[in-house]
């Protein structure tokens, strides 16, 4: 299969500067980074990509048995670094995808620069007898599946005759934005559970690539203390926190995000 | 609105026709504009862009227990929620209001003060300024109790259609296996292949095959299509294969095969309710003497066998003047006879292939042909069973929802001497 229309893979920015490949989190797709992109641009070779399942990605290589874990999302990945063939590469993952970016970084950290983990949580779960919180319980992601499913009638009828589009189509721009965070509920049940379900607390220390974790002020996703513990666990990491309320800087700050990225990406490339 | 306004107005202007009512009214409508979004029928929330409160009516306030100085300026609109909900409000709710502007009919659910819970349908937009900036997000919440468990009936009802057609579909590919051969016999100095298309995973197709020994080194194979779909198809299918496999061992004459068959068909199915189908049927003998097969071909009704040589060259075999099987107590059967020669490949083939439409995707009305079909072996012959079955599926792809029956083909292929094919 081409890596590159499965992924809906976009590459635009400068050509023959430093690569920066930006990861979308569960719920949405490549457009979250639509207002940090131009400014990246300016500096950067930059690679956009929708996960199998999400955005404008070829729906039909998507699989339960390959989704339904991160390492299923991190093959992918590795897959795309080595068919674009740009050389290490700075890795911004948000959200889930800065997990996948920790795996893929553990497996073949010759093909990255760096991280920039954005907004991370290793574990959304909290567990008191470790001490840690993560900040939601088993009841509360099963609430979120609850959500997925009560907008699963609105989304089926208005969304299928798109979602169910030839994904070769060129014409893609109108499609982008009304498919933009909608998804099959499957699909999203799948991605809700791999994204606050997996547990990946002891992967960080395995991180030996430059890391910056950037997160939020305000955050009820990823609180504070959650990315102090990614930065505490990955050895020799920055941490930057990021005045913005929510779960996403890239939408909440964008300038001040790119400015992070742009800043980090630069110094170890 | 009050009841005091409407006695005001209406008292000193009570004279004055119906074209001092549309002013009253208009009067009426503007005196209540605070009052009219203060107790309106739904709920109203205006937050900053993060999202924190900045102004909210009466009727969500009281809602959900709040007094206005516990939320303005205090609480995001997200802490209204549920855990999951504001899980959903970031990962999908905050990112898609951004990129459109607006977002309508988003159910969620709100947490009242005293711990209960209010399904709500939640419609937001971005007000901008004059410049195109967005300033603040507005938001209606509309109470969505009996509609939540109106859709919850419909989502529940919805899930268990789903599960249905999920279990009709086991079912149907489960009784589709059953009437064809799990493997092919291997028959040796042969090669066989075969594939079946489903056209519809809901129904079962009348299409079937078979290729098995007989007595003495010979074997038997068929190819067939019963008229008709779905379960009534399927015990006709049934019967048609088990006929045939017994009627071979009984007396393998081809002629005589099919015959049993007409007869059970007709005894089996008279009356209101006939039913019938085409067959093809082959008998295989090695040739001992010039290598290869002799093979004898009845056709009750049947598309002809296509012949793909050798030398490159291809043809179909006619077995002119074969009646369908089923319909009349004595059926006319035609038969050919063919030798296969080493590197000839032969192809039995059911309508569905002939009959897709090859520009469905673009709603088309064309169908394949027998011409087509038979250019196609041209271009491929010589060739194998594999590869035949291989090139066919590759067709059928490219004619996508075009094939709208059931199609099943067998390939037999006499392999060349091993030091030919070295060629």
């Amino acid at each position: 299969m081409d890596v590159r229309s499965r992924n809906h893979v976009r590459v635009t920015g400068r050509t023959g500067a430093p690569v920066v490949m930006l990861a979308h989190g569960f719920g949405c797709d490549q457009n979250m980074w639509r207002l940090v992109v131009p400014e990246l641009e300016r500096h950067f070779t930059v690679v956009l990509f929708d996960h199998v399942g999400a955005g404008n990605s070829d729906l039909t290589a998507w699989s339960r048995e390959r989704y339904s874990t991160l390492d299923g999302y991190t093959d992918d990945l590795l897959e795309l670094c080595r068919e674009l063939a740009l050389g290490p590469i700075t890795f911004v993952g948000h959200s889930v995808s800065a997990m996948m970016g920790v795996l893929a970084a553990a497996r073949e950290p010759e093909a990255f620069a760096g991280l920039v983990l954005l907004a991370p949580s290793p574990c959304f779960i909290d567990e008191p007898d470790a001490g840690y919180r993560g900040g939601f319980s088993a009841e509360d992601i099963d609430e979120l599946l609850e959500s997925l499913d009560a907008n699963y009638l609105g989304w089926s009828g208005a969304m299928a005759p798109v979602v169910m589009g030839n994904p070769q189509r060129p014409e893609l721009g109108e499609e982008l934005t009304s498919s933009f965070c909608r998804t099959d509920p499957e699909i999203a049940r799948v991605f809700a559970r791999v994204t606050f379900l997996s547990d990946n607390r002891a992967d960080l220390a395995r991180v030996a690539v430059p890391a910056l974790v950037a997160q939020c002020s305000s955050d009820a996703i990823a609180p504070p203390e959650v990315g102090a513990f990614v930065h505490a666990r990955i050895p020799g990491s920055q941490l930057v926190t990021l005045n913005a309320t929510g779960h996403c800087p890239q939408l909440a700050a964008p300038e001040e995000t790119a400015a992070a990225i742009a800043a980090f990406a630069g110094a170890i490339q | 609105m009050s009841k005091t306004n409407d006695e005001e107005h209406g008292g000193a202007r009570e004279d004055e026709g119906p074209v001092d009512d549309r002013a009253q009214f208009s009067a009426l409508l503007e005196d209540s504009a605070e009052d009219l979004y203060e107790h309106a029928p739904c709920g109203y929330l205006s937050t900053q862009l993060d999202g924190r409160i900045a102004k909210v009516n009466t009727t969500l306030l009281d809602w959900l227990g709040y007094q206005p100085e516990d939320l303005v300026g205090r609480k995001y609109f997200s802490e209204l929620l549920t855990v999951g909900g504001r899980l959903y409000h970031e990962t999908h709710f905050a990112p898609m209001l951004r990129m459109h502007g607006e977002i309508s009919g988003i159910a969620l659910e709100l947490k009242a003060t005293d711990g209960s819970r209010l399904p709500v349908l939640v419609t937001s937009t971005v007000k901008k300024g004059g410049g195109g900036q967005p300033l603040l997000i507005r938001t209606t919440i509309f109470d969505a109790r009996d509609r939540r468990a109106y859709e919850t009936e419909l989502l529940r009802a919805r899930q268990a259609a789903d599960r249905e057609r999920d279990r009709l579909q086991a079912l149907t590919t489960t009784l589709q296996k059953t009437l064809l051969p799990p493997t092919l016999a291997n028959v040796p100095g042969l090669d066989v292949c075969a594939h079946y298309h489903v056209a519809s995973v809901d129904e079962v197709g009348g299409d079937f095959y078979d290729l098995f020994p007989l007595a003495a080194g010979t074997w038997g194979m068929f190819l067939g299509d019963v008229c008709g779909k779905g379960v009534a198809a399927a015990a006709v299918t049934s019967l048609a294969r088990y006929t045939l496999r017994a009627a071979a061992v009984y007396h393998p004459d081809p002629v005589a095969v099919l015959g049993n068959l007409n007869t059970v068909l007709n005894h089996e199915y008279n009356g209101a309710d006939p039913r019938f189908c085409t067959v093809v049927f082959g008998l295989l003998t090695p040739d001992r003497v010039h290598g290869g097969f002799q093979i004898t071909l009845a056709s009750g009704g049947h598309p002809p066998a296509l012949l793909m040589r050798a030398d490159g060259t291809a043809d179909i075999l006619p077995t002119p003047g074969g009646q369908l099987i089923g319909v009349l107590p004595d059926a006319h059967i035609s038969t050919t006879t063919v030798h296969l020669a080493p590197g000839d490949t032969l192809l039995l083939h059911t309508d569905g292939l002939t009959e897709a439409h090859t520009n469905a995707a673009i709603g088309g009305g064309e169908r394949y042909g027998d011409d087509a079909f038979l250019d196609f072996g041209r271009a491929l012959a010589p060739t194998t069973a594999t590869g035949t079955i291989s090139a066919v599926r590759g067709l059928l792809d490219t004619f996508g929802t075009g094939v709208d029956d059931d199609t099943a083909v067998l390939a037999i292929h006499v392999p060349r001497p091993h030091s030919d094919e070295q060629q």
